[in-house]
């Protein structure tokens, strides 16, 4: 990168040489920080936003996942993964003709959010054996078992991967990312209206193969901002007196509308 | 429009919600329900969180019951004396009703128990009064025909504390309208409802009380009712979302009124059927999805709700 400075050099513009000498130099340093684990170097990604705020007029949002990688051709694959809750999972029996809930399991460390993006089918990109070393598809999704046979377990937990599906909060399909020239990559996540509130970590992995050569993970803070957050953090912050106000609230409305109705 | 809800942590479109506020409020004016037997089920049905639908409900019917009573007050239709026994008894119930709840939430099977609940009452009370009112519609058709007594005296009429109700032109023991009010304070708490659905027909066949006097009276008795599980709900479990109440309570105030004013016009035993169907309609929806084999044998929730 000598050369660069020696251009600079030549111009003659000491402001402009200065600041693109800085530059070069940041350049250079950050490159440096980033190349010192030769491995993890090879992919980079950013998300358009970091922070879905989540205000009274919310109804779901879109954000661009965007990143270039290093070498040879490879495949990308993008997990964002929600922050973990416990879930207590039930089936109904027949008992007297009714149908009633009899069994419960609670699943421990499931994640309230989960979406999976790659530029192939998963089973192209990697044996089964690697992608469940690394907690990509829903098939591996890790999560605390509690007590249970291997068969109960596994149809409780299909069952709460369905249930998670069908709320729309775990996909029904992979997304896709598009590659352009072997090198940039974009994916768009959508995250639904009811999408789960904490911080949620988005990691993209390169994988060659049928190995992961090397992962990023950045994070994402889905977040009530705005008169609703408010209203949120007064209803438990001073639950007698939001209790006062919704009273109030609800007297004055009906009483306001008989006073109108009762003018007309 | 959509809108995100605060505490149910969604966003809903706010037609949709004013619209079900609307539609449920006329049926409250018309018939001097709450209208709660209808709402709950049809916010949970809409994706609200059954915890803060029960709470935010109670909200709702407070406003809903405040414009309902102000109405059938200026026609001198809300018995002070009777909706005060009836009150005593009401806070009493609910608080009763609230320990329960709390118990069955502890065995797990606070769902059943609700469902259960709405089956049996909705079936027993919707029988009776379409069997009661279709013969008293036959019965007008029929000139000359028998004409019912005043009043039947039975054992009831038995008991002791008698008072005089003079709004309802009744004298008959303190205890029954008590015992009503405790009933559907119960109720209240359990089923997430202000009660009038069991209370109205209590207290025209159990009480006696003119069919003019008991719609007014038991929508003044339900204010102070929801207004305590309101305050309970938010209070304990912080479940009472205010954006959602006010969406409700704006469909809910208007539709109250449309429908006091089209209950005045309408006879009786007419309404009366109608509800009836209503009352029933619900009922065999919700005892289908007892019955029959759901889609999916398993649901999931969160270990550890809000409450």
């Amino acid at each position: 990168m000598v050369w660069m400075a020696k251009i600079i050099q030549a111009n003659g513009r000491h402001l402009r040489r200065r600041l693109l000498l800085l530059i070069t130099i940041l350049a250079l340093n950050s490159f440096a920080g980033f190349t010192a684990p030769v491995m993890a170097q090879a992919v980079v990604a950013d998300l358009s936003d970091h922070l879905i705020a989540v205000t009274t007029g919310f109804a779901g949002t879109k954000l661009l996942l965007f990143g270039a990688i290093e070498g040879e051709a490879a495949d990308v694959v993008v997990v964002v993964r929600g922050p973990g809750e416990e879930i207590v999972v039930r089936r109904k029996e027949r008992l007297g003709g009714i149908w009633i809930n009899r069994h419960k399991l609670v699943f421990g460390g499931v994640p309230a959010f989960y979406h999976l993006a790659s530029t192939q089918p998963l089973e192209d990109i990697a044996t089964d054996r690697i992608l469940a070393r690394h907690d990509i598809g829903l098939d591996h999704i890790r999560l605390q078992n509690p007590d249970g046979t291997n068969g109960e377990l596994s149809e409780f937990r299909d069952a709460l991967i369905r249930n998670k599906q069908r709320i729309g909060l775990y996909p029904k399909t992979n997304g896709q990312i598009t590659l352009l020239g072997n090198r940039l990559f974009r994916s768009d996540i959508y995250f639904p209206s009811n999408v789960p509130t904490g911080t949620y970590n988005v990691t993209v992995y390169l994988m060659r193969n049928s190995k992961v050569i090397s992962a990023q993970t950045t994070p994402l803070v889905v977040s009530k901002i705005g008169f609703g957050a408010e209203t949120f953090a007064f209803a438990h912050s001073h639950s007698a007196i939001y209790g006062i106000i919704a009273l109030a609230l609800a007297l004055f409305a009906g009483w306001f509308a008989g006073w109108v109705f009762k003018r007309s | 429009m959509q809108i995100y809800l605060p505490i149910a942590e969604l966003s809903v479109n706010v037609f949709l919600f004013l619209g079900m506020g609307a539609g449920v409020g006329f049926l409250s004016g018309l018939f001097g329900v709450g209208g709660g037997f209808l709402m709950t089920p049809l916010l949970i049905f809409a994706g609200i969180p059954p915890v803060v639908a029960v709470a935010t409900e109670a909200n709702q019917i407070v406003a809903s019951s405040v414009s309902g009573a102000l109405a059938h007050w200026r026609r001198g239709n809300v018995d002070i004396k009777m909706g005060v026994v009836l009150l005593i008894g009401g806070f009493i119930g609910s608080t009763i009703g609230v320990w329960v709840f709390t118990l069955l939430q502890g065995l797990g099977q606070i769902d059943l128990v609700i469902r259960l609940s709405y089956v049996v009452f909705l079936g027993i009370i919707g029988a009776l009064m379409l069997v009661e009112s279709l013969r008293a519609i036959s019965r007008k058709r029929k000139p000359g025909g028998k004409r019912r007594k005043l009043h039947q005296h039975n054992w009831l009429h038995g008991l002791p504390f008698k008072m005089r109700f003079r709004s309802s032109k009744l004298y008959i023991s303190a205890l029954l309208p008590l015992g009503v009010g405790i009933f559907g304070g119960i109720l209240a708490a359990i089923m997430g409802v202000g009660g009038g659905f069991v209370m109205v027909p209590a207290m025209i066949y159990l009480l006696g009380m003119p069919t003019a006097m008991v719609v007014g009276t038991s929508l003044f008795q339900i204010i102070f009712v929801t207004a305590n599980v309101t305050f309970l709900q938010a209070w304990q479990n912080q479940t009472v979302d205010i954006f959602l109440a006010l969406l409700l309570m704006t469909g809910g105030v208007i539709g109250a009124q449309l429908g006091t004013r089209a209950g005045a016009k309408l006879p009786g035993e007419q309404l009366r059927s109608m509800l009836a169907l209503i009352v029933l309609g619900v009922c065999a929806r919700l005892a289908y999805e007892l019955l029959v084999r759901p889609d999916d044998l398993f649901s999931i929730g969160a270990a550890m709700g809000h409450g």
